[in-house]
């Protein structure tokens, strides 16, 4: 076991697939001599050379439309995009070509891209580097969407998205890119659970409260003050967006009774209005209590000085576990 | 090489020489450079070129009944582009590889494309047709310019890969103005990659003049790109098949990315949905009609004597043959089974969309069931 952080267990990842397959070729903009602006692919286009670490011109479309076609070529591109709201100039490729090719060539054509997005806030960034855009891609058919927790997660789950057939959305919760980790650089990659499995990081039997990416840590530390409380959550990891493992949670929900989802996203039209609606359809007679939701409100993503305010934190899950479980909260006595 | 009253009616500035071997008259013009490239095109490589346009155009009516009479559901003519995609189609070579747009007919024929396979989609019964891998040709492509991308991008790897190959994509004038076709070029310059862009200015993105895509010849913009460009006459098959041979030329041979505009017209509407009685000018139509590629070629076969009765018939009979064929193999389709609706979305399995499949396949087994009760 090696101590490493999020972003060194993705770069070692990324070494790893590198090293393993030479059609896996990295291209985003300054990710080569610069070593990406959060220093995710150092040191790779020294030791792998420019055809496979690419640095390329500033057109997300560009860098996505590109990777199609050398999919065309039997190639495994790993696109970086630089930052969240950087997404959307790629978004018609993605959507119109990335996800559907595999579909339109009637299976002739595969599409094996990685998109690497950094994602989310709470690190008091400017306009457009702090947003949740997984939505948007988990509505789109033929692209798989997962997101790791934790250094351990993010070594193995980059190559095991590398090394998926279809194209993977993979969605990098930049604030964690430092916090620290066990990781066995040695872990064998079909040993590792698979890609599309959710994780219970945490047994509990109360309630169950879901959380992805950059809120898992959150989730933990709120189920550490709940049970300081006597209230026992169950945590769960969902890891994969896309598809939702609503297996894993719905054999939690069937114990617990109870579901709280948590995401930095805006809520309407989330990733916890689908859970919600899955989970209550799989799982209706075991309910004790509506699935709740405690997400980013449907705004843009604000200012530094207020967004404390849009992304959960610890207080605002309790306060969502309080209102599954029937005590005290803050929407007591509210109608609708 | 003289543009003498052949600007487009639609209002553009020709402000370029282009490339003109064979006038709307059929009378051939010299050209050392270009003609350099056409040493082996001897009458019957003439009379082939012209087979190749008259079936295509042949396919395409064909196609266009086919779905006026409600067996396809749509259809992209190609009518008038006959020279431009015939002299571009025949230049390339085998492993060269093609990303189109829609409206590729006659450069899917140059590729050994089936007649199911050029209806397939417009039918309605799946969402490509040809086995790219075959036809060294990609699906085509709807979003306008998407595709320069792709073929940019399959360029690179080629290149990656050590590669004397070419890479050539397809698109039409309004696809100039869209950020794929421009982020395509700005691409393939950077990385010198080894791709021919192939415009077809066809003057009409739907019912938008050229004019409204760009206020100077196309073919002026891949310069500030970094990228060569010619102009040439897109109704004179030999000068669309000189100039694509010396530019799949030099991008095979590491010269980089290279850019033709071959200036031609759709004498047809967009597609089978569209009324170009409502934007145009038939003037302008019958304009053109003096300068179509089809009978340009005639007449300078028929001054060579190239253009007896027993060609012609020869020609007339392959073009049946074809139309036939096609109306064969479209009305031959069989229809795709219910749960093919499910396949290919992903290459690995996906619980999600398993269960919508399972559930849906006991849905429809109900109506079975209900239909076996009943008999």
């Amino acid at each position: 076991m090696t101590t490493m952080t999020f972003g060194q267990a993705i770069n070692a990842g990324l070494r790893k697939a590198l090293d393993r397959d030479p059609k896996v070729l990295l291209i985003g903009e300054d990710i080569g001599t610069l070593g990406g602006v959060f220093r995710i692919t150092d040191g790779l286009q020294k030791d792998f050379g420019a055809h496979r670490v690419v640095d390329s011109p500033l057109a997300e479309s560009g860098i996505l439309g590109t990777a199609v076609g050398m999919c065309f070529r039997g190639y495994r591109p790993v696109c970086e995009i630089q930052f969240d709201g950087f997404v959307y100039p790629a978004f018609d490729q993605i959507v119109s070509q990335v996800a559907k090719l595999h579909y339109r060539s009637r299976g002739r054509v595969k599409m094996p891209i990685t998109v690497r997005v950094p994602f989310g806030g709470g690190f008091g960034g400017a306009e457009h580097h702090s947003e949740s855009p997984e939505a948007y891609f988990l509505h789109t058919a033929g692209l798989r969407a997962v997101t790791p927790s934790n250094p351990q997660d993010a070594f193995l789950m980059v190559q095991q998205a590398i090394a998926c057939d279809d194209p993977v959305m993979f969605f990098e919760p930049k604030r964690r890119y430092h916090l620290k980790g066990e990781v066995d650089l040695e872990a064998d990659l079909s040993a590792a659970a698979p890609l599309d499995q959710a994780r219970i990081e945490r047994p509990g039997s109360d309630a169950t409260l879901v959380a992805y990416g950059p809120l898992v840590p959150t989730a933990l530390a709120a189920a550490d003050a709940a049970a300081d409380e006597g209230i026992s959550l169950e945590v769960i990891d969902l890891r994969s967006l896309s598809p939702l493992d609503f297996g894993t949670v719905a054999d939690s929900v069937r114990r617990t009774g109870r579901l709280v989802i948590t995401h930095e996203a805006s809520q309407t039209g989330g990733l916890g209005a689908e859970l919600a609606a899955g989970i209550t359809e799989r799982c209706f007679y075991y309910l004790e209590h509506a699935p709740v939701r405690v997400t980013g409100f449907d705004i843009p993503y604000p200012s530094a000085r207020m967004e404390q305010h849009h992304v959960p934190d610890l207080d605002r899950i309790l306060d969502g576990v309080d209102r599954v479980l029937d005590r005290p909260n803050s929407l007591s006595g509210l109608e609708d | 090489m003289s543009l003498a009253g052949a600007g487009p009616a639609t209002g553009e500035k020709i402000s370029e020489p282009w490339v003109q071997l064979l006038t709307p008259a059929g009378v051939r013009v010299p050209e050392p450079h270009y003609d350099s490239w056409l040493e082996d095109i001897d009458g019957g490589r003439l009379q082939g070129l012209y087979r190749d346009m008259v079936v295509v155009r042949r396919i395409d009516v064909e196609a266009t009944a086919l779905q006026r009479q409600g067996e396809l559901a749509l259809w992209p003519p190609l009518l008038g582009q006959e020279a431009a995609q015939i002299g571009s189609g025949r230049a390339l070579a085998p492993d060269d590889f093609v990303f189109p747009s829609y409206r590729e007919t006659g450069v899917a024929y140059c590729r050994g494309v089936e007649y199911a396979d050029l209806v397939k989609v417009w039918r309605g019964n799946a969402p490509s047709s040809w086995d790219p891998y075959r036809l060294n040709m990609a699906p085509m492509q709807i979003i306008i310019g998407a595709q320069a991308l792709h073929a940019t991008g399959y360029a690179m790897a080629t290149k990656f890969d050590g590669a004397e190959t070419a890479t050539m994509t397809y698109f039409g004038d309004g696809a100039t103005s869209q950020g794929d076709l421009n982020e395509a070029m700005v691409f393939a310059a950077s990385f010198q990659a080894p791709v021919l862009f192939f415009c077809q200015n066809n003057q009409w993105a739907i019912s938008e003049p050229v004019r409204v895509q760009a206020q100077r010849a196309i073919a002026d913009r891949p310069p500030g790109f970094g990228i060569p460009s010619v102009r040439v006459d897109g109704n004179d098959v030999l000068a669309c098949l000189a100039v694509t041979r010396e530019a799949l030329d030099r991008v095979r041979t590491g010269a980089g990315p290279y850019f033709i505009e071959a200036v031609t017209y759709r004498m047809g509407p967009h597609t089978t949905a569209d009324d170009p009685t409502r934007y145009r000018d038939p003037n302008e139509l019958e304009d053109w009609r003096t300068r179509d590629p089809i009978d340009r070629l005639a007449a300078y076969l028929k001054s060579e004597g190239l253009f007896d009765d027993g060609f012609q018939a020869q020609v007339r009979t392959a073009a049946d043959d074809a139309a036939a064929g096609l109306r064969a193999a479209c009305t031959g389709l069989s229809d795709p089974s219910d749960l093919e609706l499910f396949d290919n979305v992903y290459s690995t399995p996906h619980a999600v969309l398993e269960r919508q499949k399972q559930h849906y396949a006991r849905y429809l087994a109900g109506f079975e069931a209900a239909e076996g009760g009943q008999r």
